[in-house]
């Protein structure tokens, strides 16, 4: 039976190089279970270390901010400026969205606040539940800008337009000029401060139709619009001027018989633009010691030029 | 005597390091249940069963699951189509027809496909293969549940490739020796003898593959356009359970109704998943038996 004991011989070599492999294993396994170890162990030791001590008043040297993913590059440019003029105070800027700002300053993890919308009154209650007293202060403004693919004819629409392409699924493009097809509707997800201010500036508090897509991040919607010749979607205007050659900006009319202006930092700031919004730092209580000088310097003619070098437009 | 004691110090903080697991797991399921379990009381579970996902309105905040939980399915089963084949073929050739030195290439680079970082392989996907669907079906957009199918499909592969060809492999060599014998050729054995021996591995290596494709976020939430529509037809978007957990979790209001429905969301993951690994547990055991 020379066939058998050929797959008999098969067999044991198979074997073999199991057996060989498993000492492999094991011997990567161990490898890996330590460094594992050890990392936890670093882990420990610098969340450990990080831990500061929060001091009140005037002698505080460290400010955190944390919220709005909008505002992370505007917060710390800021940070980064106000820092070389006061070398012995230290910021950290952290994002998470304006929400999680807003939980942090609860919690009293945070001393400022960075949000792209207003303060809610569930949120509010809860912090007047926690004894903290929220204080609003308006930093900056940004204009949100409607964006399509470079192809698409249309180039101004009116509030009620826009309102309808993105509540109303059976609106179409033969509505407002362009070619008779659907309206690829994109927009950013619900956690977005620009989704709730759209929602509330532009669709007039309705909600936005369930086919819209929800889109991740402004890139993504970027990306889409500009290799789909359908859609059409909203960014943060200093995204959208970023991206002026790969995608077109739309002319928005407040209502008919008003003129249809390009959103840029000149009609933003005189509100002749109709799409845009406050940009807040919300504090517990009024500003004080470290935080207010800090504070003072962003609402500062220094602090504003920030402003217009990180694509937002000015407060004042 | 002194030795005793240093054994029995490392038995007891590797016994520790091994149960820290479980723990983990009861904590992970009381947690995440104690917040949905305020939304059952507050709105009742009954708002979960509706069709309609609004959780930011001004109008009626909606937290109707089903959109959500259609939404992963067809996605899961879209991606699990596409793995079936590719994973067993792929599985079968290696541990049966391929040469040591096709083996030695093989394995490593399925191995690799599984080390991409989820957010890696969403961005290929974005950039590349939502276009080409796009063009190739004809569609307005290429942000369609297949899509994120096809990425999950390439993350399964790796998983199913090396449980299977493991079962496969470990099928005793008699039986096809005893093909063999009879006559059978080598592709009769194969695919009448060989796999069907190794399949409740090759079942199981599927149903791990699938705990994963089900539990995977970032590459899903790029490429399936996210609308929470219920829908049948992969040509359309949909939004997954992990992307909505992903996407809305960062921004919401410390204690709402929506933290606590995104909390529900994540116990309905999660029984999916413990599900999806106890029945893969079991197969593995028949063939570790048989």
């Amino acid at each position: 039976m020379p066939v058998e004991i050929l797959l008999e011989l098969k067999r044991k070599r198979i074997i073999g190089e199991k057996i060989k492999m498993n000492e492999k294993a094991e011997k990567i396994t161990r490898k890996i279970f330590f460094s594992a170890v050890t990392f936890v162990i670093g882990l420990m030791l610098i969340s450990g270390c990080s831990r500061h001590e929060d001091s009140t008043g005037s002698e505080q040297r460290f400010i955190t901010i944390k919220g709005s993913d909008t505002m992370v590059h505007l917060a710390s440019s800021w940070a980064e400026t106000f820092m070389t003029q006061n070398p012995d105070i230290e910021i950290s800027v952290t994002g998470g969205g304006s929400g999680t700002g807003i939980a942090a300053l609860l919690n009293g993890t945070t001393d400022i606040c960075a949000a792209s919308r207003k303060i809610k009154n569930k949120e509010l209650e809860l912090a007047l539940q926690k004894n903290i007293h929220p204080h609003e202060i308006a930093v900056a403004k940004d204009g949100i800008a409607v964006v399509v693919h470079p192809d698409n004819p249309v180039k101004e629409l009116t509030l009620e337009h826009l309102s309808k392409i993105f509540t109303d699924k059976s609106f179409r493009w033969s509505d407002v000029g362009g070619a008779n097809e659907e309206i690829l509707v994109l927009s950013r997800e619900s956690s977005s401060g620009t989704y709730v201010f759209f929602q509330e500036m532009v669709l007039k508090k309705q909600d936005f139709m369930q086919n819209a897509k929800l889109m991740p991040a402004t890139s993504a919607i970027i990306q889409s619009v500009s290799t789909d010749k359908l859609a059409i979607g909203y960014v943060g205007l200093g995204y959208a001027l970023a991206a002026k050659d790969k995608v077109k900006i739309i002319a928005v009319k407040a209502d008919d018989n008003s003129p249809a202006v390009m959103p840029s930092d000149q009609t933003v700031k005189t509100g002749q633009y109709p799409i845009a919004r406050p940009l807040f730092m919300y504090l517990n209580g009024e500003p004080q010691g470290t935080v207010k000088k800090f504070t003072d310097f962003c609402l500062s003619a220094a602090g504003q030029a920030v402003v217009t070098d990180t694509g937002y437009v000015t407060i004042r | 005597m002194k030795a005793a004691w240093k054994e029995k110090a490392i038995r007891l903080i590797l016994f520790a390091t091994a149960s820290t697991s479980i723990l983990i797991v009861i904590g992970i399921f009381v947690f995440v249940g104690k917040e949905a379990g305020q939304f059952a009381i507050k709105p009742g579970l009954k708002e979960l069963l509706g069709s309609r996902w609004m959780p930011v309105s001004f109008q009626k905040e909606s937290f109707g699951l089903l959109p959500l939980i259609t939404g992963s399915l067809l996605v899961t089963a879209l991606a699990t189509l596409i793995t079936i084949p590719f994973g067993i073929g792929a599985a079968v050739y290696i541990s049966e027809l391929a040469r040591p030195t096709e083996r030695e290439i093989l394995k490593p680079f399925i191995e690799v496909l599984a080390s991409i970082p989820s957010v890696v392989i969403g961005f290929f996907g974005l950039v590349v293969l939502v276009p080409l669907i796009k063009s190739s079906f004809g569609l307005s957009t290429g942000l369609t549940a297949l899509a994120g199918a096809v990425l999950l499909a390439l993350m399964a592969i790796p998983t199913v490739v090396s449980i299977s060809e493991d079962a496969i492999r470990s099928v005793p060599v008699s039986y096809k020796a005893a093909s063999l014998a009879l006559g059978a050729s080598k592709m009769e054995t194969i695919w009448k003898v060989t796999v069907p021996a190794a399949l409740p591995g090759i079942v199981a290596a599927i149903m791990l593959g699938i705990g994963r494709v089900i539990g995977e976020t970032m590459a899903v939430m790029m490429v399936t356009g996210n609308a929470a529509v219920i829908t049948a037809s992969p040509f359309d978007s949909v939004r997954t359970m992990t992307a909505t957990i992903a996407a809305e979790m960062g921004e919401v209001a410390f204690g709402s109704t929506h933290y606590r429905a995104l909390f529900c969301v994540g116990i309905v993951l999660l029984l999916a998943t413990f599900g999806l690994n106890i029945i893969a547990q079991k197969f593995l055991k028949k063939y570790r038996m048989g």
